[in-house]
């Protein structure tokens, strides 16, 4: 087998992975640096992030002021030392952005407008209408054109992370056009891969979210943080789950049951009001008014559909104009998806599943536990989300941190020796699993798309918005026997040119490991804390439960779960207050 | 019987075939569904051999642009519906070398879209400290549309004349060059005008049109190589009356 080389792998190619490329060309231009992607980096799916990203920039803002929202919104699960190098960094990332040509909405003087977001006591969220994910991800994408350092293979999928010497030295991938199984080598790597939505039936997550990223780290040794912790997006539309951005309650959209009642007011988020104030109602955080849904839908007073139960967004009385400028793509999507148009008919949600805050465990320059081996974005846990992220604060954090991994990693490179010589051994290893295990097996009876759906009714039964003990430890056994029933898979298609049948199984194979990630750390946190929320533990325990989960691999393959600290610099565990 | 409809599918495996073919599947019919849910109950439940690219389902990804009855579209934003009562034909993009069923090569446009320099380029950049640059909604305006293209191919295959000469830059790539030299941040117009006047560049549409029609995100990149044709003569005119420069 060949072995390609570089000095610093970028395993992603949305956001994070883009910015921490860049961050390498620029600070260290002699490292050879690539980005390795299963996907052209363009399709990534920061391009589906809609609302916008957080600031502070204005004058009545402050760092302080976005901290305290980012660690109250997180219930305090946030580490502080993190929050606080985001918020002070956020700025002139978002101007960085802006001077590489993302076209944000402005002002009328020319000055970058903000709106309000969800959980925010002031207005920071920058945004290019309602399509900035699609926008700071083409802007990215075609500044690292300029750069010849960066190398990309687009449409290489990783299999495996290649470990020796203690340090992680490089991966082996397949090239979807030819088939071809490749060891690429390299000095430092640093997995951008995004999240694992698709774990569960019903999410806004793009299909190429399958958790790559954590299941090759907890696989190569590296834990999994706070996997508990799951948003739900309360606005996602019913059947496909595409997501109404929050921007449409920052506007001034209104969430009704069926009655066409402002329901929120009942669940301590505030008194309605015509329009929005900060922190208050519709513009509470996500786990809140998602939990909301689910109480509302107790009492009998939501919608029913052919796709399950649902409430309206009302944003007809914000009018044609600021819909069409502010909130185009709602419009288009209603139309396209639901036949609806909103300036004149109120639109159906439903909590859905939008993002993980945990991920891969990294210290605040996204380094892992494992040498050699960073992470950024989604697919990491830094953590500044804690047990809930604000809507506005992803979008940043890939900038921020994708960045200063990109710095972090292009310096271990630099003092690194050449790649061990054991490592063609483990990737011609890991060709032999490829052959025997996928493309040269006979026999097997399971279909993929039999084990997804199992899998998925066992996540959403088990970790949806309110778990239990019980169901949770009998999802536990569950997800262990579809791993072995996996062992049974049988595929279609043997050919090596673009088997998108072997990556959907290898991604397959990925979800349940991520998986029960998730469900033994649901498991084991007997507490309720902002996402996670344990309908036989009601209360947050901060004796016991201030603390960050961690999930290890174990040698039979079963999830570990091990705590570790979170870091208090000025904001001592809190109350949180909305509506008030 | 529930309703169903036949969805014929061009087949090509390098391995198995050496000329494309088409295979039909009897799928069920279900309102809500686009194209992309048939070819993907075909591969979850009929056959997992069939490849097709796809990921965001909410038409911004750009991933799966395929012909339906031989228009190209986003295979997620079109709905059965539409087509009924079938027969459905999906088949792979016009004019780019096919890898295998219906997936294309796109290796050509990632090298033209390298070509126009699709980043801002300044004689002097500024340090982030010293703030944003200033642009006011109408100067946004200008340039907006034409940055709403996700590249998802669409207009390549609906134009005729990168069918017959595939050097042409092409619509998005042209598009993507105006989004750039109409950025009021932007100096690199002179920059990308050579790229774009060389044979392969503006001068060979013949203003068809037909990319402009099938752009799922209105971008107009028929719009877009007129206005640079127009902008690009002017300049070159003055270049003849003002040989010291036109800068």
């Amino acid at each position: 087998m060949d072995l390609c080389t570089c000095d610093v792998l970028v395993v992603g190619g949305g956001g994070a992975g883009l910015r921490a490329a860049i961050a390498v060309a620029e600070t260290h231009p002699k490292l050879r640096v690539a980005v390795i992607s299963k996907v052209y980096p363009m399709r990534s799916h920061t391009v589906s992030a809609e609302g916008g990203a957080a600031a502070a920039i204005k004058a009545e803002d402050s760092l302080d002021a976005h901290a305290y929202d980012t660690i109250s919104g997180g219930d305090w699960l946030s580490d502080q030392d993190a929050v606080e190098a985001f918020v002070r960094e956020a700025p002139e990332e978002m101007l960085r952005l802006e001077h590489w040509g993302c076209p944000w909405t402005r002002e009328p003087d020319g000055h970058i407008a903000v709106r309000p977001f969800g959980g925010m006591k002031i207005e920071r969220t920058w945004f290019a209408a309602d399509k900035t994910g699609f926008h700071l991800l083409h802007t990215l994408f075609q500044t690292t054109l300029k750069y010849d350092a960066i190398q990309r293979y687009d449409e290489w999928f990783v299999t495996k992370l290649l470990v020796e010497d203690g340090r992680c030295q490089g991966v082996v991938a397949i090239e979807l056009t030819t088939g071809n199984i490749q060891a690429i080598t390299a000095k430092a790597l640093i997995l951008c891969t995004g999240g694992c939505g698709k774990v569960f039936p019903f999410t806004t997550n793009a299909n190429i979210k399958n958790g790559d990223g954590m299941a090759l780290a907890y696989r190569a040794g590296a834990p999994l943080k706070d996997m508990e912790f799951v948003q739900y997006h309360p606005t996602g539309l019913p059947f496909t789950g595409i997501l109404i951005t929050e921007a449409a309650r920052s506007e001034g959209g209104w969430l009704l049951n069926k009655d066409g009642y402002r329901y929120l007011q009942d669940y301590d988020l505030g008194k309605p009001t015509p329009k929005p104030v900060l922190r208050s109602m519709e513009l509470g955080p996500r786990d809140r008014l998602s939990q909301c849904f689910v109480k509302e839908q107790e009492k009998g007073r939501t919608l029913e559909g052919p796709y399950g139960h649902y409430v309206h967004l009302d944003i007809r009385h914000l009018g044609e104009k600021l819909i069409d400028t502010k909130l185009p793509f709602v419009r288009e999507l209603c139309l396209k998806y639901v036949g609806i148009d909103p300036v004149k008919e109120m639109i159906p949600v439903r909590p859905v599943v939008h993002y993980m805050m945990g991920g891969i465990h990294t210290d605040i320059h996204g380094a892992t536990p494992l040498p050699g081996l960073y992470a950024a974005g989604e697919a990491a846990c830094v953590s500044i989300n804690g047990a809930n992220r604000l809507g506005s604060n992803s979008l940043t954090e890939i900038l921020v941190f994708g960045a200063r991994a990109g710095q972090a990693a292009a310096g271990f490179a630099a003092e690194q020796p050449g790649a061990s010589p054991a490592l063609a051994a483990q990737a011609q290893d890991e060709y032999r699993r490829l052959e025997e295990s996928f493309l040269r097996k006979s026999g097997g009876k399971e279909r993929i798309a039999t084990l997804r759906a199992d899998m998925h009714q066992i996540m959403e039964e088990s970790a949806g918005i309110y778990r239990t003990e019980l169901v949770l430890k009998e999802a536990a056994g569950k997800l262990k026997r579809l791993q072995e029933r996996f062992q049974d898979l049988s595929l279609d298609d043997n050919s090596y040119t673009f088997n998108t049948e072997l990556t959907a199984a290898l991604e397959l194979s990925y979800m349940l490991d991520v998986g029960q990630s998730i469900i033994q750390s649901a498991l084991e946190r007997r507490e309720s804390r902002g996402s996670h929320q344990r309908a036989d533990y009601p209360q947050r325990d901060d004796e016991r439960f201030l603390a960050h989960s961690l999930a290890y691999r174990a040698a039979d393959g079963a999830p570990r779960i091990e705590y570790g600290p979170v870091t208090i610099t000025r904001w001592p565990p809190g109350k949180r207050v909305y509506g008030r | 019987m529930p309703p169903t409809v036949a969805l014929t599918v061009t087949r090509y495996r390098p391995e198995r075939e050496s000329e494309p073919t088409r295979q039909t599947y009897e799928i069920p019919y279900r309102k809500d569904w686009v194209v992309l849910d048939a070819l993907n109950h075909v591969k979850d439940n009929l056959d997992g051999s069939l490849s097709f690219r796809w990921s965001c389902r909410m038409g911004v990804c750009g991933s799966c642009g395929m012909k339906v009855n031989g228009t190209p579209k986003l295979t997620c934003a079109t709905f059965l519906s539409d087509y009924m009562p079938g027969p459905i034909r999906v088949e792979p993009l016009d004019y780019f070398p096919v890898v295998r069923d219906l997936v294309v090569d796109l290796t050509d446009f990632m090298r033209k879209l390298k070509q126009v320099k699709p980043w801002i380029i300044r004689k002097e950049e500024k340090a982030p400290a010293e703030g944003e640059y200033l642009q006011t909604p109408d100067q946004l305006d200008t340039y907006k549309q034409f940055s709403m293209c996700i590249n998802c191919m669409l207009c390549y295959s609906a134009c005729p004349i990168y069918g017959l000469e595939p050097s042409f830059i092409g619509p998005a790539a042209i598009a993507l060059a105006q989004r750039y030299n109409m950025d009021s941040r932007d100096e690199g117009k002179a920059e990308r005008l050579k790229i774009l006047s060389e044979h392969d560049g503006i001068w060979q549409c013949t203003f068809v049109g037909e990319c402009t029609k099938v752009c799922p995100k209105h971008v107009d990149p028929a719009g877009a190589i007129q206005q640079y044709k127009l902008t690009s003569a002017t300049d070159w005119v003055k270049s003849l009356l003002l040989p010291w420069g036109t800068r």
